[in-house]
C-alpha cells in the first residue's frame, strides 16, 4: 500500500509557542570539548530581516556517528527581534565521505514548506573542495553553504530570496 | 505529483518576498538526511497532551479529543515519535506578544500540547476547539480554525510541519494558506468528526491521520 503524504503548511507567525523549549538552542553542554556558537541572521528578499523563523539543526557527533547515547544532534532556535539565531554545538565529525556538515531547516511565516540548506565549514577548505553534495552546487552560490569563523565560533547567515540567495536542496 | 504546496503563492502575501526564487538542489539523501532526532523519553509528561487543564482551573471552549496515527508512505505506522501542536484559544486569540486580536485571553489555557506516538503510531490530544480570527492578508481575511502539527517521523527527510482543520469550514473558500495545497490534496488537511472517539457527554471526537514522506535508514544503518 503506497499513500502520498499530508500536505505542509507554513509554522505561521506565532511558532515560537509551539516550537521553543529553554535546552532547544543547546545541543551540548557549555563545558563540552570544542563547544561553538553557530549564529546567524536570516533576511528576506528586500533585505528585511526575519523575526518569526525557526532554525532547525541535525548532525553527527564529532566522531561522524548519529544517536550516539547522550548525543541529541537537534538544536532548535527561533529568530530573535533582530532576526538572528544561535545554536550551541561541536563541529560534526565525516560521514560516509563528506566534509563536515550539519543539515539545516528553516521555517517561518510565508514558508508554506521548510526550506533546507547545509552548513560546511570555512576552515575544512580540502574536504569542501571534495564534498558530493558541494560539488552539485554552481560554483558562484558555493559560499552561501559556508560557514565562516567568528570570535566564539561560526557565523551562517540566511538569505531566503534575492541575489545572494542561500542555496537550498530539496530532500 | 506533489502535495506540498508551491513556496511561492501570491495569494498568501507573505511568500512573495519568502519563497526563493531558485529551483532547490537535488540532495539524494546520506546517512545525515536518512537519520533524524530521537526524543523519547525525555521532556514530554503525559500531562502535555491535555491543553484543557493547567493546574489551577479549566479552558473555556467546546472540549474536543484529537487523536489519529502516524504513518509513512507505505503504511507503516510511525511509532515513538515526538508530536507538537500549538494552537488559538476557543476565541480566536494566541498566547503570543504579536496578537493584537481584540478577543479575551484564557488565563487557562496556553495552546500548546506535546506528546509521543505509541507502538502503533497513534497519538490522542484533549484540547478546546481553537477559534477563527482575523489577519492583515487582505480586506476582512480570517483563518479557517486550525491546530499547528509538527512531527519528526524517522528521519530528516520525514521532517513535517503542517495544519488540521475541520470539517464543513465556510472560511475554506477565503483562505489563501488552505488553497495553496493542491486541490486533489486539500481535504487531507481535514479532519473527520470520530463518533467512536466522542467522550459521551464530556468531549466531541476528531480523528486527523498524517501521512510522512521520505526515506529512513532502518537503525542498523545509523552507525
Amino acid at each position: 500500500m503506497s499513500t502520498s503524504a499530508t500536505p505542509s503548511q507554513t509554522v505561521g507567525p506565532y511558532l515560537s509557542i509551539g516550537l521553543t523549549w529553554d535546552e532547544g538552542p543547546h545541543v551540548v553542554t557549555a563545558d563540552a570539548p570544542g563547544a561553538v556558537w553557530l549564529r546567524g541572521e536570516i533576511r528576506d528578499g528586500s533585505g528585511d530581516v526575519v523575526k518569526d523563523a525557526l532554525v532547525e539543526t541535525w548532525q553527527s557527533d564529532p566522531s561522524g556517528r548519529f544517536h550516539t547515547p547522550g548525543f541529541r544532534g537537534l538544536g532548535r532556535c527561533a529568530t530573535d527581534d533582530d532576526g538572528r539565531y544561535a545554536i550551541r554545538t561541536v563541529k560534526p565529525g565525516v560521514v560516509q565521505d563528506q566534509a563536515p556538515h550539519l543539515d539545516m531547516s528553516v521555517f517561518a511565516r510565508g514558508l508554506l514548506h521548510r526550506v533546507v540548506t547545509r552548513v560546511y565549514f570555512a576552515d575544512e577548505p580540502a574536504a569542501n573542495e571534495a564534498d558530493p553534495v558541494l560539488v552539485r552546487v554552481p560554483a558562484e552560490r558555493r559560499g552561501t553553504l559556508i560557514a565562516e569563523r567568528s570570535p566564539d565560533g561560526y557565523r551562517f547567515d540566511i538569505t531566503l530570496q534575492g541575489p545572494d540567495e542561500t542555496v537550498f536542496f530539496s530532500v | 505529483m506533489t502535495v506540498h504546496p508551491p513556496l511561492l503563492s501570491p495569494g498568501y502575501k507573505s511568500t512573495i518576498l519568502r519563497a526563493p526564487h531558485q529551483a532547490p538542489i537535488l540532495l539524494p539523501p546520506t546517512l545525515t538526511e536518512l537519520t533524524g532526532p530521537v526524543l523519547g523519553e525525555g521532556p514530554v509528561a503525559a500531562a502535555d497532551a491535555d491543553l484543557t487543564v493547567d493546574g489551577t482551573g479549566e479552558a473555556q471552549g467546546q472540549r474536543i479529543v484529537v487523536h489519529g496515527q502516524v504513518r509513512d508512505t507505505d503504511g507503516r505506522p510511525v511509532p515513538d515519535t515526538l508530536v507538537e501542536v500549538w494552537q488559538a484559544n476557543a476565541a480566536g486569540r494566541y498566547l503570543h506578544k504579536w496578537d493584537r486580536h481584540d478577543a479575551p485571553l484564557d488565563p487557562h489555557f496556553t495552546g500548546v500540547g506535546r506528546t509521543m506516538t505509541d507502538a502503533q503510531g497513534n497519538y490522542r490530544f484533549v484540547t478546546v476547539k481553537p477559534g477563527a480570527y482575523p489577519w492583515g492578508n487582505h480586506p476582512n481575511a480570517w483563518r479557517p480554525a486550525h491546530i499547528h502539527f509538527s512531527l519528526f517521523g524517522r528521519a530528516f527527510t520525514q521532517r513535517l510541519v503542517t495544519q488540521m482543520y475541520f470539517p464543513d469550514d465556510p472560511l475554506f473558500a477565503y483562505d489563501p494558506i488552505y488553497h495553496s495545497v493542491p486541490e486533489f490534496a486539500r481535504d487531507r488537511l481535514v479532519a473527520g468528526f470520530d463518533l467512536g472517539a466522542t467522550v459521551e457527554s464530556w468531549a466531541l471526537g476528531f480523528r486527523f491521520d498524517i501521512v510522512l514522506s521520505g526515506a529512513a535508514a532502518t537503525p542498523m544503518e545509523t552507525r
